[in-house]
């Protein structure tokens, strides 16, 4: 049977260790249902059945992931201690934003999502740094930095949550409810499957599996190249989230997309709470898996080094640097300062066309392709399970706003584009049992269309998901 | 197509049953075939979604009028013909929505009896050579004699099955027949994923037949079979034809109802094509009160319908609040809050010639909705009141803040910066937003059925410090309004400026008024040959003005003087102008018994502005200004009526999708064998649906595990 070394870097996820709870999973469950007691009775006029059990539920699935993924309790602590200092130092002024320095430049809403930007970009420069310079420290740097980031977006949007309040109670909703505010919870999800992935290489080969151990000795190569492993992987991923970050501060400086608006009737509902995450853990995931695509050509050309794995490479940089151009296009509207759009688009079409042209060296930092195969499968069928939970919760939604839970409306329509295009990938890798090239290619395809979906409809068609405009 | 262990490890297994070769059916086999293929449901699955891309980038169910306009006489046909202005019920795309059905279907009939079966099955009859097939296996050899005399195969089976239940998996122990003393253990683990596959393709099933029934395709088939007739123009509820009505028992409909308030309907309109028909409905709502609330930005926060609804067969009644995400269900049927309209505000007006000799008109009363006929001296129009608000809410801070703005605050790259710190609040000073009041719309038509549309602001609007009353005025919808500003004097009325317009346009007072002008100009007064020119052009000047305003006077320019001196020339004329108007008014106050005024500089802007009200109303297009005294709202409300028979089976077939998709990633489906011959040694096969690396390190430890339990001298204790 043939084997690689990475097979031991992965936890079976069943039976084996993985289950035992220890002391400090039973604390944070009790932290976490402490909170949501203390929301539900200090808060109790704000919550109706439904916002109560969006609550709880939202509790439960936080606690069991937890358990799952410790390092999330973790970030969940942090991201608690940042958002209660902004709310403490609030104190229920808005203007004391502008008051004091701490809220003002470091934690007020505004603030955190700046630092998480930057972060991201640091992140994204660290990842790359350590893949071409093939270091450890900056692989190690990478990941803080990019928790850091998604501890302080996380704050930032929860601040903004509280900030929304002490605009005016009826003023007050949860940040999903345009454009800029999913752009933030977009980056959020995909640096958390990023996150989860590396560590479960790290885990995998740090701690020790006895059963596999005997076999697979192979894997002892080390933590270091477990980090490499990680930061290959990484450096793409990050590419994606750097930008979304890029449109989140164009849409902030250029167009005050920042600041909060009031909910329209329509959006006036509990559904959105839950429909809207749901949707971003599938654009997320899916956008994570095209990056792996991605990967996966440059480890394939290295592999084979084929005239024919060049062209799909190149042309899967195209498809990229399209899928990028549908939000840099956004830019072209801006009118007066355009010169933020060709100037973005130029560096993503120069940073693709620099991977493609040192490939040979990054392919030597990517994991194993059958790896990265498996990434892209796993990623696909998490985001294919939500997206379609989203979109019901969207039908389920529209029939309580608008009278029918199916009108093709664009957006709907588009949706329902990205779900057909995604069954049919797991059709032909599950069915069929199709590998490499033609699904790599296909799940950057999948980017193209996801873009277009969550962005190209809002600036291009008009319906009835107007809210997004640009 | 889908057994796992043939799938994940090459192993022979049992093959799909054949239909017979050459059977008189083998025309519907074929097709069955095409359609069971994954190739064709794949291609499926792609065209629709290439397919669905027309309705998005084409408005779908506009008026055919508005295609037309858009394609042109030549394509407009043709689109119409490839049903694309409706595409989602379109036959085509009925059709290969049809196939993708009947795809998914076949594979659902044709895999399911098998899949379901599979589940039940334990395969111990797995015979040895087999097992050397498959991908993941392992051999384990005898142990030390010590070890084999310590248990017999049936009791390591037994600790093997002990191992395995920890780990999730059911097993089963036989002994083989072919060797005596040889023992079987078959385990499977997450064989529910199996009947995911069916939970998700019988609810792909599922949602497309409950989504036809509650679709547009029920009344294109009414429409097709002749069952209605839509009707077309504006008719009154009593003029529609009975073809036209269709009747309360309808099981699958949409529709919308307007309900004014104070008043009640008990029918909804359905849009067919270019007519519409009535829906009949077993019950009737009146509007108590429809309430509308607002953000301070303006933006709208509540709309929500006071209603009371009453059964017509019962005649029971009871109240109901029907807000944008709160429908009212009731009889089946959902009532939603959909959108509001005027529903018919009296308006009291009081109309101003504003050329004329005679100024105020009587007064007007009307209905929003209504027309009515209004004459002016020999002209007659028709006037449709079209609309009315009750509140604008319109950002006059803009043209303000955009200097204050480059004062107060930071500028530059930094400047910016520092404003993207902070909180998400939007800045206070950026907008100011002010309710300006109510306003009106109205329409003007003449005789030859030409119409002028006007937007008239009831309460002055302030601009740069002055008051006027603004109306605005366009040709077409796409047109933006111009507006006419009639300023007011120091009383805050009209009158002043109608005085000033009386004399001004009065040929009879225009030499009167050049006379005083010339006799008051500095440096001219004593030299009378002077001042009979000056009086003479200031005449010329008016006279043309009267005509058609400063474009007349442009065009006389243009005409009489050579171009070098044409702006030195424009200047005098406005300084004319500006000076006969002040006369002007002058001499109307004087006509009126008012003493002359001292000019200010705020008292010169005022005959400025009615300077330029003058000339604009040369453009207004009627000479006629129309005055909203008092008003007395009435709001109607939009509702939209949907009964969906479908809605259980799509909300059913939607639940199982989930449930389907959730077992079928992740839940994976294992079976291990374990062969224990009597001397101890041992044999293992491994399978699942999927071979994933997770699956490969599943087995490594398995392996590990069942290696250690048949090789140990003291095997009590399995695991880990």
């Amino acid at each position: 049977m043939q084997s690689t070394p990475q097979h031991s870097l992965f936890n079976p996820q069943s039976g084996m260790q993985a289950l035992r709870r220890q002391p400090r999973d039973w604390a944070f469950a009790a932290l976490v249902g402490l909170g949501v007691l203390a929301a539900l009775a200090g808060y109790a006029a704000e919550y109706d059945a439904y916002d109560a059990g969006v609550l709880i539920g939202a509790a439960i699935g936080l606690v069991a992931l937890a358990w799952q993924w410790r390092s999330l309790q973790v970030l969940t602590l942090s991201v608690a201690a940042i958002s209660l200092s902004a709310i403490a130092l609030y104190q229920g002024e808005l203007a004391r934003a502008e008051q004091l320095l701490a809220l003002k430049y470091l934690i007020s809403s505004q603030s955190a999502i700046l630092w998480m930007s930057v972060l991201f970009l640091l992140a994204t420069m660290a990842y790359w740094a350590a893949v071409l310079a093939r270091s450890v420290f900056a692989a190690r740097s990478a990941t803080r930095m990019t928790w850091a980031a998604v501890a302080l977006g996380l704050s930032g949007l929860l601040v903004r949550w509280h900030e929304s309040y002490l605009m005016g109670a009826d003023i007050g909703h949860i940040p999903v409810s345009n454009l800029y505010e999913v752009f933030v919870l977009f980056c959020m999800i995909t640096a958390l499957c990023h996150l989860y992935y590396e560590q479960r290489y790290r885990s995998g080969s740090n701690s020790s599996i006895t059963t596999a151990a005997t076999e697979t000795a192979a894997a002892d190569v080390g933590a270091d190249v477990a980090a490499d492993v990680g930061a290959g992987v990484g450096a793409f991923v990050l590419l994606v989230i750097t930008a979304a970050v890029g449109f989140i501060l164009w849409y902030t400086f250029e167009r005050g997309a920042h600041e909060i608006q009031p909910l329209v009737p329509a959006l006036q509902s509990w559904w959105m709470k839950i429909h809207v995450p749901a949707n971003f853990i599938g654009y997320g995931t899916f956008s994570f898996a095209a990056m792996i695509g991605f990967a996966w050509l440059i480890k394939h050309e290295a592999e084979t080094r084929s005239t024919l794995a060049l062209r799909a490479l190149w042309g899967a940089a195209l498809v990229l640097a399209l899928a990028l151009a549908v939000e840099a296009f956004a830019f072209r509207r801006g009118g007066t300062a355009s010169v933020f759009w060709p100037a973005y688009f130029a560096l993503f079409i120069a940073l693709l066309a620099g991977i493609v042209l040192v490939r040979r060296r990054v392919a030597a930092q990517l994991p194993d392709k059958s790896v990265l195969d498996d990434l892209m499968y796993k990623s696909i069928a998490v985001g294919f399970a939500f997206f379609t939970i989203a979109t019901i919760l969207g039908a389920l939604w529209a029939a309580e706003a608008w009278g029918t839970y199916w009108q093709w409306d664009p957006k709907e329509t588009w949706a329902l584009i990205v779900w057909l295009n995604y069954a049919a990938w797991l059709h032909l890798r599950l069915v069929k049992g199709l590998r490499g090239a033609v699904l790599a290619w296909w799940a950057m395809v999948g980017l193209l269309v996801t873009t277009f979906a969550f962005l190209g409809v809002n600036m291009f068609l008009s319906g009835l998901h107007s809210y997004g405009t640009l | 197509m889908d057994l796992p262990p043939a799938e994940a490890s090459g192993s022979p297994s049992a093959a799909q049953p054949q239909p017979p070769v050459g059977s008189p059916s083998s025309l519907l086999r074929q097709w069955l075939e095409l359609l069971a293929s994954m190739r064709f449901a794949i291609s499926l699955l792609t065209i629709v979604a290439i397919a669905s891309i027309i309705g998005t980038v084409l408005k779908q169910g506009e008026p055919p009028s508005n295609y037309l306009n858009q394609f042109g006489p030549f394509w407009f046909p043709a689109f119409d013909a490839l049903g694309l202005y409706s595409v989602y019920s379109a036959s085509w795309f009925l059709a290969i929505l049809a196939f993708l059905v009947a795809s998914i279907s076949v594979c659902v009939w044709r895999n399911s009896p098998g899949m379901l079966r599979e589940i039940r099955r334990w395969r111990s009859d797995l015979r040895e050579r087999a097992m050397d097939n498959f991908g993941m296996r392992a051999d384990f050899p005898a142990p030390e004699l010590a070890a084999a005399a310590v248990s017999t195969p049936q009791q390591r089976c037994a600790e093997a099955s002990n191992y395995l239940a920890q780990h999730g998996f059911s097993s089963r122990v036989t002994p083989v027949e072919a060797s005596p003393g040889t023992f079987m253990l078959a385990a499977r683990a997450g064989m529910l994923r199996r009947v995911g596959y069916v939970l998700a393709h019988s609810a792909m099933v599922l949602i497309f037949l409950g989504g036809l029934a509650d679709s547009e395709v029920m009344l294109k088939l009414r429409l097709a079979t002749g069952q209605s007739v839509p009707v077309k123009g504006s008719v009154t509820l009593d003029q529609v034809p009975p073809e036209a009505r269709i009747a309360a028992s309808n099981w699958s409909y949409r529709g919308n109802m307007l309900v004014p308030e104070g008043r009640s309907s008990g029918v909804a309109i359905v849009n067919a094509g270019d007519g519409i028909l009535i829906q009949d409905l077993p019950f009737s709502i009146s509007l108590k009160r429809f309430q509308i609330e607002h953000y301070s930005t303006g933006q709208p926060r509540l709309f929500a319908s006071d209603v009371l609804v009453t059964d017509k067969d019962s005649g029971q009644s009871f109240e109901a609040r029907i807000e944008v995400n709160k429908p009212l269900i009731h009889r089946g049927i959902a009532v939603y809050q959909s959108s509001f309209d005027d529903g018919g505000t009296l308006l009291k007006l009081s109309p101003l010639n504003l050329m004329g000799g005679m100024r105020r008109l009587n007064a007007l009363e009307g209905r929003v909705g209504e027309v009515m006929k209004l004459d002016v001296g020999d002209d007659s129009w028709k006037l449709e009141l079209v609309g009315f608000r009750p509140f604008n809410i319109e950002n006059v801070g803009e043209a303000d803040s955009a200097d204050a703005a480059s004062i107060a605050t930071d500028t530059g790259s930094m400047g910016r910066l520092r404003q993207g710190f902070g909180s998400a609040a939007p800045s206070a000073a950026k907008k100011d937003l002010r309710n300006v009041g109510p306003s009106f719309q109205y329409k003007l038509r003449d005789a030859a059925g030409q119409a002028l549309e006007y937007n008239n602001y009831m309460l002055p609007l302030q601009l740069d410090g002055r008051w006027f009353l603004a109306s605005g005025v366009r040709e077409s919808p796409s047109e933006p309004f111009r507006f006419l500003r009639l300023p007011l004097d120091e009383n805050a009325t009209l009158e002043q400026y109608l005085a000033l317009r009386g004399v001004m346009l009065d040929s009879a007072s225009q030499r009167e008024v050049a006379r005083r002008f010339a006799l008051g100009s500095e440096g001219v007064s004593g030299n009378s040959t002077l001042q009979s020119r000056l009086e003479d052009s200031a005449l010329r000047v008016m006279e043309t003005f009267s005509v058609r305003g400063y474009q007349a006077v442009a065009a006389f320019l243009e005409n009489a003087v050579p171009e070098a001196e044409r702006e030195r020339a424009a200047e005098v004329y406005v300084r004319i102008l500006q000076g006969v108007s002040w006369e002007a008014w002058m001499l109307a106050r004087e006509r009126a018994g008012l003493p002359r005024l001292e000019s200010t500089p705020l008292r010169g802007r005022f005959v400025q502005d009615a300077l330029n009200a003058l000339s604009d109303s040369f453009f207004y297009g009627v000479p006629l200004y129309l005055q909203l005294s008092s008003y007395d709202e009435v709001k109607a409300s939009v509702f939209q009526l949907t009964r969906s028979p479908g809605k259980p089976v799509v909300y059913g077939g939607c639940l199982l999708l989930v449930l389907g998709i959730f077992a079928m990633f992740f839940i994976r489906e294992r079976r291990l064998w374990l062969l224990v011959r009597a001397d101890g040694s041992g044999k293992l096969a491994f399978a699942s649906n999927r071979r994933t690396l997770d699956i490969e390190t599943e087995f490594a430890a398995h392996r590990a595990a069942l290696g250690a339990l048949l090789m140990s001298a003291a095997a009590s204790q399995p695991g880990q």
